[in-house]
């Protein structure tokens, strides 16, 4: 890419806007998802009764729900990035590409 | 194997399973060769003789080096998703994490959740981004701004040290497994997996490598989804019912050791909650950083973002992924929980000493005998095969190319190869890996290389994943600095692994607690390593380039950002 095509992208607020809400948006959600795992492996590094603990008159425990949890919320966020990005995101990327081609 | 990718790093599993007896991951341990089981060699006959036609419809299409590294760039971004699931879903991830979990249960299910936890991160910060400055091979990332020899020959080492060591846990896998599945004998696998390997890699390159990966993903996925849904279905779908047959059955055989009452049933109800897999804090996080960030250093999977059009597919494929693994994961949970019940109460599968028949990795398809009868277990033999030779192909793919595009034709010939000279270097490369793979694979066949695959992880996420983390965002990054720092990282990785119990004790025989380095997994430290020594000597850098290095990252960004100037790279 020519450097003054870029200097001319830098410039437009779309432009701006899009890297803005973007890797927060990124970083936002990485932070969130570190947490997730790291907070259920201190868990189990800290306080295994916790999760060890019977959820009710059957052999079922905490650990259990915890655990497919953390499968099914890895899948959500994904799905929830993935979503924003393949519509929102895109779409600003489109009219900024666009707009530089004029 | 088993080790595939992922799955099932070994030496995690030696040093933090070890109460487990499963070698899963980059290895099956050494198997007992079994009875010739002629319906799972037709069956695998059967996938080699579907996969080798596609082969031969991809050759047609495999004209150029571009081609041969991506297929085209048009596979889309559902079946990216599910080749890239089939990279990681490998045989050791199956047989290992269900034989795990039938061991000792819920650690089974805290081990596979390792695995999956990278991948969203993957696609925040990496996923697009990859796809709008990528070309080939992660390199092409890396070196997007920066001199182009010393980040080619650092990633192209970082790419063929994490193969290698890849490549021989697979080969040694499959290998044990043929003698447990087919009654084969041990150098038949290796010669086998190896000659099949080069024939899709060299006649149909990522095309046929790409599918002969989604076609295992969909018989994998559907075999171990009949399984689980067997399973499931003698308890009328009640996973309190399952779960407490199970405690009921690990109840009464530690009953049946002597122990009291009291014990039994607490031995029975362990299987519910986490045991003893993470022992320190320490091993733990650093063992989650190897998996969690080691993904997103793996040079065959991120070789994949490149074979879709654009972002937005690249994006879809991560989901994708994400889905289907953690699909997987919850399959093979059930179908651990459905051995303790079905399999180790069934007399026909065990043996003299009431041990697994063929060791405690054939879980899994022991339950397929017992769900599903003697068909069903050799459609799952010959997919737990199958397995393996798509992720060697991937692998090999992915050494080639690094060879070919980053050695061949950007450091040697300074960019400036042809596409059919470039083609040709690269068949040559797949031949040397594939007779390489085979020649250690026979070399290593009595060795404990269990530690193999979680050392590839490591290198990845030591070395490979912050050269490539810090390039893309962090503008004062420069040549020196990535170079230096990387390798830092890679050999802080080796070095630590070589001096942790897994390979100073177990492999190298050495006395217990002569180890330099005590815990499981290298990569909180070598990971340090790696990003300290970029930001250090990329600031201390005051060279003419480093200047050249800095001005080059406003384009850079913009190209990443907005894929402008990437369409390109893919519409061959």
């Amino acid at each position: 890419m020519e450097n003054d095509m870029a200097t001319k992208i830098a410039a437009n607020p779309k432009y701006q806007k899009l890297v803005r809400t973007r890797s927060s948006f990124g970083w936002i959600l990485t932070a969130i998802m570190m947490f997730v795992y790291y907070g259920y492996i201190a868990l189990i590094a800290f306080n295994k009764e916790s999760l060890a603990a019977r959820l009710g008159e059957g052999v079922m425990t905490v650990g259990i729900p915890v655990g497919f949890g953390v499968i099914v919320f890895t899948i959500l966020i994904t799905g929830f990035y993935v979503r924003r990005a393949n519509s929102e995101f895109d779409q600003l990327t489109r009219e900024i590409v666009e707009e530089a081609g004029k | 194997m088993i080790g595939t990718n992922a799955k099932l790093a070994g030496g995690l599993v030696l040093a933090l399973l070890s109460s487990v007896a499963l070698a899963a991951g980059g290895d099956l341990g050494q198997a007992e060769k079994q009875a010739t089981n002629w319906t799972a060699i037709l069956m695998f006959a059967a996938f080699v003789a579907g996969t080798l036609y596609i082969t031969k419809w991809a050759a047609a299409k495999t004209k150029s080096a571009a081609d041969f590294y991506t297929g085209g760039g048009g596979i889309t971004g559902f079946q990216n998703g599910l080749a890239i699931a089939g990279d990681y879903m490998s045989a050791a991830s199956f047989l290992g994490i269900s034989a795990a979990v039938m061991a000792s249960g819920y650690d089974g299910l805290i081990y596979s959740i390792g695995f999956l936890v990278g991948w969203p991160v993957i696609t925040f910060l990496m996923a697009e981004r990859l796809r709008n400055l990528g070309k080939f091979t992660f390199a092409d990332v890396a070196a997007y701004r920066f001199q182009q020899t010393p980040i080619r020959a650092f990633a192209a080492s970082g790419t063929l040290v994490v193969v290698a060591f890849y490549l021989i846990a697979q080969m040694v896998g499959a290998g044990q497994l043929i003698k447990l599945l087919f009654g084969l004998e041990y150098w038949m696998a290796v010669v086998i997996v190896g000659a099949l390997m080069m024939i899709y890699v060299l006649f149909g390159g990522m095309t046929a490598t790409t599918w002969v990966q989604i076609i295992k993903a969909c018989l994998l996925l559907a075999g171990a989804s009949f399984m689980a849904f067997m399973v499931l279905l003698n308890y009328g779908f009640s996973p309190e019912a399952l779960f407490a047959d199970a405690v009921r059955v690990k109840t009464e055989v530690s009953a049946a050791t002597g122990k009291t009452a009291l014990e039994a049933s607490t031995v029975g109800q362990a299987i519910m909650g986490p045991g003893s897999f993470i022992k320190d804090p320490i091993s733990a996080i650093s063992f989650g950083m190897a998996l969690m960030f080691g993904t997103a250093g793996l040079p065959h999977i991120l070789m994949r973002f490149f074979t879709v059009p654009d972002a937005k597919e690249a994006r879809k494929s991560v989901f994708w992924a994400t889905t289907w693994i953690g699909y997987f994961y919850v399959l093979t949970f059930i179908i651990g929980f459905g051995a303790i019940v079905l399999v180790s109460t069934n007399p026909t599968f065990l043996d003299a000493k009431g041990g697994l028949i063929g060791g405690s990795n054939m879980a899994a398809i022991h339950l397929a005998n017992a769900v599903g009868g003697n068909v069903f277990l050799g459609f799952i033999s010959a997919v737990a095969f199958a397995t393996i030779l798509a992720v060697v192909a991937g692998l090999t793919l992915s050494g080639a190319s690094a060879v070919s595009h980053d050695l061949y034709a950007t450091v040697f010939k300074k960019g400036k190869a042809d596409s059919a000279s470039e083609l040709k270097v690269s068949r040559i490369t797949t031949l040397v890996l594939g007779a390489i793979a085979v020649v250690l694979g026979i070399a290593f066949e009595k060795q404990n290389i269990a530690f193999m695959v979680s050392l590839a992880f490591a290198i990845a996420a030591s070395a490979n994943f912050p050269v490539l983390f810090m390039s893309v965002l962090w503008k004062d990054c420069t040549t020196r600095g990535a170079t230096i720092g990387g390798f830092l990282g890679l050999i802080t990785a080796v070095v630590l692994t070589v001096v942790s119990p897994s390979v100073w004790e177990v492999t190298l025989g050495n006395p217990k607690g002569s180890a330099l380095f005590p815990y499981a997994s290298p990569a909180l430290f070598s990971m340090a390593a790696g990003f300290i020594g970029i930001w250090l000597f990329s600031i201390l850098d005051n060279s003419a380039r480093a200047k050249e290095d800095r001005a080059g990252y406003m384009a850079q960004k913009v190209r990443s950002e907005t894929g402008i100037g990437a369409a390109s790279a893919s519409a061959h």
